[in-house]
């Protein structure tokens, strides 16, 4: 597909939320991939940088909402030369539609990418019906 | 950078805000080529040597090339995107595609220490300066 071009840079967007954070740094909105399967939504996230352990998901009021949060006592000592992005922690939210079964939701981490596989409910899920 | 981490409640903006400072105008500024190209990417001193930051999600470690000559370093690639069969798309953010960048230092790197490490999508590059480019100290008789 589009695998033979050139890849561009994507400018990190800065996180505009109507919350705010209580820790004085700028958080940051990862690219996301949502798509849907027959039995499932999926939610794939670049969160670059950020370790399993700092992840936090909760869907909450039909609310998916995703924390990731960066280690950056990683760049203790490192003096900066030249920079072209910024870093900091991640945070995204979305709406869901109730059609999914809160207790079967599964996160895989792998190379900075967060997928999270969030199953449709029975009821949602498209009913063959056989014609007799 | 000491002062960095003297405030923990404050360090993470600091650091933002240095980075910023550093943004696009630093000193390897005029001497790297290709600036802006993909991957984007962060220059560090950490004492006489160099580390370069980038980051590259989604990449795996068996996709990624880096080549070391002089003071030259290349970084290529590519980042496929799969999404399972049948599937239907609600949103799509992330980009797939093959990148190539060169950047030229302004100094002369040890080909044999440089260190490259690919972690949760963070690309780490520790590079040795190269011992006949260190300055001596001349003591003065």
């Amino acid at each position: 597909m589009a695998q033979s071009q050139p890849l561009q840079v994507q400018e990190k967007k800065e996180l505009a939320s109507k919350e705010e954070k209580t820790v004085p740094a700028r958080y940051y909105v990862p690219n996301a991939d949502i798509y849907e399967t027959e039995d499932a939504l999926v939610v794939v996230m670049e969160v670059p940088g950020v370790e399993k352990k700092d992840l936090e998901i909760s869907l909450e009021s039909d609310v998916l909402r995703v924390e990731a949060r960066i280690d950056f006592i990683k760049y203790d000592g490192l003096d900066p030369l030249y920079t072209e992005y910024n870093v900091g922690h991640y945070s995204r939210a979305f709406t869901v539609s109730s059609k999914i079964d809160q207790h079967q939701i599964s996160a895989e981490l792998e190379d900075g990418v967060l997928k999270l596989t969030l199953k449709k409910s029975q009821d949602a899920v498209p009913r063959r019906i056989a014609i007799g | 950078m000491a002062t960095l981490f003297s405030d923990p409640f404050e360090a993470l903006l600091q650091f933002q805000r240095a980075l910023d400072t550093f943004r696009t105008s630093g000193k390897l500024g005029s001497s790297l080529s290709g600036s802006g190209g993909y991957p984007p990417l962060n220059v560090f001193r950490k004492g006489d040597d160099l580390v370069i930051v980038t980051e590259v999600p989604g990449v795996k470690k068996s996709d990624l090339q880096v080549q070391v000559k002089g003071n030259t370093i290349r970084i290529g690639g590519t980042k496929a995107i799969q999404y399972g069969e049948g599937a239907s798309l609600h949103r799509r953010e992330r980009l797939a595609g093959n990148f190539d960048r060169a950047i030229t230092l302004p100094v002369e790197i040890d080909a044999n220490k440089v260190k490259a490490e690919c972690r949760d999508g963070i690309l780490a590059l520790y590079l040795t300066q190269a011992e006949r480019d260190k300055p001596r100290s001349i003591t003065v008789s």
